[in-house]
């Protein structure tokens, strides 16, 4: 039986080759996806981490007391309408006394940004006991200067063509030698609401925004979309409305969700009449769009409990409610949660049906109820990116962080709930 | 029977009280679920009644064979010359167009590396390779659509403008390529998650007659696994293809504005959904035949949509009965 | 290809031991597989006869956690050799499976399928001559003939399994590994299969794992019976059943064991 030879491999045979072709071409294309993560990941990274930190400067200015509080009340009402602008102008012009001419004298305010006067007035009101002397105050820089520290604008340019001119550059410089400018970790970011100048803006005002949207979102979606499941797992017959609200359901599911805000702004706002730009619309609308991603995860989710489960309960005399909430559902409950959760955290990244019932509005304040008009985090996102304003390039990376830094934690808590409360059957 | 009889023996009246309350709440709780599934069939009928009350109202103003054949698209002179429908500007071929030009490169991109990365996924990589890299690629689909128009508007664009540039061409910084590339990106983890399933679901006794007999993995998969997968991976890609006519940001982002009439993606186009968003976002006059022609698109999107999912669903169940 | 040279074993193993992780599967087996002729391996259900025979074709493989050692030959080759080509070893060694697996192609396409990605055909017609008298040893040729294009899945159990058969001859192997291939079978189909058995290993030599005695009485001129992953006997199959030398053998025919 020698005569069955040629079984060891033959290198470079020409199915070896296609083998290993194929092969590399899987290869290939799953490390162009992920490079694709990468790049836009990366590329986002360098340009976010920027707005974290803010270019600060510090300026000694001169609050004389006849000026802000003539009278020596100590009014907080009295301080606060002092026009702080003129002082922190003359205080600049102090600073730098060679400057003489209109247009420069106009550069030179340039430097900061247009509400470093109330950084002072605000702290002269939590100080009175300031007024009458000359103080060291830390300010904003006007987002040019800001980005100029952060390397954003080249100076080799020609003058013309950057944001920032030549003598701006020279007073950056000085009070760079003489240590009275510096970045610090930038609070307003996180605290602040929108603003149209991009050292001031922050995004608290759309996060809260977003909050509230994502409660009323819940609120709604989750005991509906769990109930919705139950009848459809435990109570329906298999019949003809079963199978039509299941295939309504899963089609649903791949509805594009721009749709949903024409839904809303039609019946919503325009027959409901309910407040426009709110987070109570929002909420709305996207718990009509995550309702079906809710009822697929609780179906599956209960359909895992085993029969058995339920025949014990009925064969102690159970009642079918009773068995179904006494025993199936809180089992399957950790299931529906993290569908819940993925749901949210979809519903937190979904911009085009708030752009419809009106949540792109610009809106300085935070929101502070669910019938106030207020923006969403990629709502925000949006906006800034549409900004023409070079420092709210950074602050969009930034934004998108925050953003994704939220989904990260949502998803990571459903995947610790699945992995630690999921029973396997 | 035994039960019931248990219970009036040894508990009397009173328990058959109880039991006839039980039954009236039962049914109460019975009817409140009912209620909760009902709101998934009052959506569909909410976006239906919606779509089409509106969109009879524009039609009343616009015929539907302007909108459906007009090759012309533009609703802002159409208001200010006040004479709504009779200069054919409310035409919506060249959305249909420049939707279906960046779904068609969007697709082109994700097609292929999805389909090779589930193959990858599903027949070679060991288990624990697997376990790392689908949770990164479903990263891709976990990331707000509003960050991929970001990205494609400020970052790819700019970059396929210059290297354009470099290379000689002309390319618009609203390409239909720049976006048309992000919402591949973005759709990738789509292709691949759900080819991965169809494929996984092909019987191991496939593989096992054709590695039998002799032949080898890339000869399996390509003549053996893949044919028997097609419907299935039909029904993903339609899905996929579904979505990408439905995706809204990364257009209005990183699309044009004007409506035009190309089949070339270096040129500007808009979309569908990006005239909803503009039309929409301004101030609205609800009876303006500009903000409702917003309606008709949409209604127009979802009618074209619901066919393919429905399609595509249909598909992929009965593909799924198949091998069960 | 006759009966000549029967003494030659065309498999031999030595010392084979089969593992799964930690759990060892099969042990220290001793087996000559003698050519054209069918060795039936026999044993209650997981005493590892499939483990075993799917060694012979390195269809254990493709289960990552599976480890095998000692020595596989076919014709004096070391299976497990890594410079071993599993392509070209499973073109020499078929494999006919529990469950009829025909593809989800027409059934002139499932047969041509081996000879297509080998390279056995050089034109349409040899393709034809191949599939007709692959289809024809099978003993499907009649019953199918007018039908060539139809799907494979479309045909009645015992057919599918024959066209299996048929699927697996059309690659010329030497050796047909046969896994309960009747398992799933009715009476009847389950005759026409024995038949086709008997006549091939005329060409072919096969081993079948089975379950059921009267079938490995019927068919096979060998038989190995296997018990907790040991070969417990191995012998000619008259002799295993009339005169087993093992009391665990005994006691599994006489049906003690199960």
């Amino acid at each position: 039986m020698t005569e069955i030879t040629g079984i060891l491999k033959t290198a470079g045979s020409k199915r070896h080759r296609a083998e290993a072709r194929f092969r590399a071409y899987g290869l290939i294309a799953i490390a162009v996806s992920l490079s694709f993560l990468l790049i836009m990941i990366g590329s986002i990274i360098t340009r976010g981490s920027g707005a974290f930190h803010q270019t600060f400067v510090q300026i000694d200015v001169e609050l004389p007391a006849e000026k802000l509080d003539p009278e020596g009340t100590g009014d907080p009402d009295v301080l606060r309408k002092a026009r702080y602008g003129k002082l922190l102008k003359a205080a600049l012009r102090d600073r730098f006394p060679a400057v003489k001419s209109r247009s420069d004298k106009k550069a030179l305010y340039k430097l900061l940004s247009s509400n470093a006067e109330y950084t002072i007035r605000d702290q002269v009101v939590a100080d009175p006991l300031l007024v009458g002397g000359t103080h060291a105050f830390w300010v904003r820089a006007s987002s040019e200067v800001d980005q100029y520290m952060k390397g954003k604008i080249d100076s080799s340019l020609e003058e013309s063509r950057r944001r920032i001119n030549d003598k701006q550059l020279a007073w950056i410089a000085e009070l760079q030698d003489a240590g009275k400018i510096e970045k610090r970790f930038n609070t307003q970011f996180f605290t602040g609401g929108d603003s149209r100048e991009p050292e001031q803006a922050g995004i608290m005002g759309a996060v809260a925004g977003s909050a509230y949207t994502l409660l009323i979102c819940f609120v709604l979606s989750f005991p509906v979309g769990v109930l919705a499941a139950v009848y459809l797992e435990e109570f329906s017959a298999k019949g003809r409305l079963n199978r039509f609200i299941e295939v309504n359901i899963n089609n649903l599911a791949a509805v594009p969700s721009i749709v949903y805000g024409l839904l809303g702004l039609a019946i919503f706002l325009n027959v409901f009449n309910l407040p426009r730009s709110t987070p109570l619309v929002g909420g709305m609308v996207l718990a009509l769009m995550t309702l079906p991603t809710i009822i697929i995860a609780s179906r599956s989710s209960l359909r895992a409990v085993p029969p058995s489960i339920r025949e014990a309960a009925y064969g102690l005399g159970a009642s079918k409610v009773q068995t179904t909430f006494h025993h199936v559902v809180p089992l399957a409950m950790p299931g529906m949660l993290t569908g819940s959760i993925i749901g949210m955290a979809q519903a937190l990244g979904e911009t085009a049906p708030l752009l419809m019932i009106g949540m792109v509005a610009f809106i300085v304040d935070i929101p502070g109820g669910v019938t106030e008009a207020a923006t969403a985090l990629p709502v925000q996102i949006f906006l800034w990116a549409d900004s023409p304003e070079r420092g709210f390039m950074e602050k969009t990376s930034a934004a998108i962080l925050v953003l994704l830094g939220f989904l990260i934690i949502m998803n990571l808590v459903a995947v610790y709930l699945r992995r630690r409360l999921e029973i396997r059957w | 029977m035994a039960k019931g009889l248990y219970v009036s023996e040894t508990a009397g009246m009173s328990i058959i009280k109880r039991g006839q309350r039980n039954r009236l709440s039962e049914t109460a709780v019975r009817l409140i679920l009912i209620l909760c599934a009902l709101v998934a069939v009052a959506t569909t009928i909410g976006i239906v009644a919606s779509l089409l009350f509106e969109s009879l109202r524009f039609f009343q103003k616009v015929p539907l064979t302007d909108f459906l054949f007009g090759l012309e698209w533009s609703p802002q002179t159409a208001l200010r010359a006040d004479q709504v429908g009779s200069s054919g500007a409310f035409g919506a071929v060249p959305l249909i167009a420049g939707t279906l030009l960046i779904s068609a490169i969007a697709m082109l991109v994700a097609t292929p590396l999805g389909l090779m990365s589930a193959i990858y996924l599903a027949e070679y990589a060991s288990a624990k390779t697997r376990n790392t890299i689908k949770p990164l690629l479903e990263l891709l689909a976990g990331i707000p659509t509003v960050v991929y128009g970001f990205f494609a508007a400020l970052i790819v664009a700019p970059m396929l403008r210059n290297g354009g540039e470099s290379m000689g061409f002309e390319i618009s910084s609203e390409s239909a390529l720049a976006a048309g590339i992000t919402m591949g990106m973005m759709i990738i983890p789509f292709i691949s998650s759900l080819s991965d399933d169809v494929i996984n679901a092909v019987p191991q006794s496939l593989r096992d007659a054709s590695y039998g007999l002799g032949a080898t993995q890339a000869e399996t998969i390509k003549q053996v696994i893949l044919p028997a997968a097609t419907p299935g991976i039909a029904g993903s890609l339609l899905l996929a293809t579904s979505r990408a006519i439905g995706e809204t940001m990364i257009v209005v982002m990183a699309a044009g504005l004007a409506a035009k009439l190309t089949a070339n993606p270096l040129e500007a186009v808009t979309t569908v959904t990006v005239q909803i968003v503009t039309l929409l976002t301004g101030d609205q006059e609800f009876d303006s035949a500009k903000t409702l022609s917003a309606f008709a698109l949409g209604l127009l999107l979802f009618v074209i949509t619901l066919i393919l999912n429905v399609i595509a669903l249909r598909i992929v169940d009965r593909y799924k009965e198949q091998y069960d | 290809m006759t009966g000549t040279n029967s003494a030659t074993p065309i498999l031999k193993v030595e010392n084979g031991q089969v593992f799964y992780g930690d759990k060892q599967a099969i042990t220290n087996v001793h087996v000559d597989i003698i050519p054209n002729a069918v060795t039936a391996f026999i044993g209650p259900s997981g005493c590892g006869k499939s483990t075993l025979l799917r060694c012979f074709n390195r269809m254990n493989d493709v289960i990552p956690i599976c480890r095998v050692e000692g020595s596989f030959k076919l014709a004096d080759q070391d299976i497990y050799d890594p410079r071993v080509d599993v392509v070209s070893l499973r073109q020499r060694i078929g494999m006919v499976f529990q469950k009829p697996n025909p593809f989800p192609k027409s059934i002139f396409d499932n047969v041509a399928y081996g000879p297509k990605i080998h390279g056995l055909a050089a034109s349409k017609a040899d393709m034809h001559t191949i599939v007709e008298s692959s289809l024809t040893r099978a003993g499907l040729w009649d019953e199918v003939k007018d039908r060539l294009d139809q799907p494979g899945t479309g045909l009645s159990g015992g057919q599918q399994q024959r066209l299996c058969i048929a699927r697996a001859i059309a690659v010329q192997p030497k050796v047909i590994l046969m896994d309960e291939p009747c398992s799933a079978l009715d009476p009847i189909a389950t005759a026409t299969i024995e038949t086709l058995i008997d006549e091939l290993c005329e060409n072919y030599t096969i081993i079948i794992v089975t379950h059921s005695m009267q079938q490995a009485a019927r068919v096979s001129q060998k038989t190995a019976f296997f018990h907790l992953g040991e070969l417990v006997e191995f012998g000619a199959t008259e002799q295993i059943f009339s005169a087993p030398v093992d009391e665990r053998t005994q006691n599994y025919i006489t049906g003690r064991i199960g």
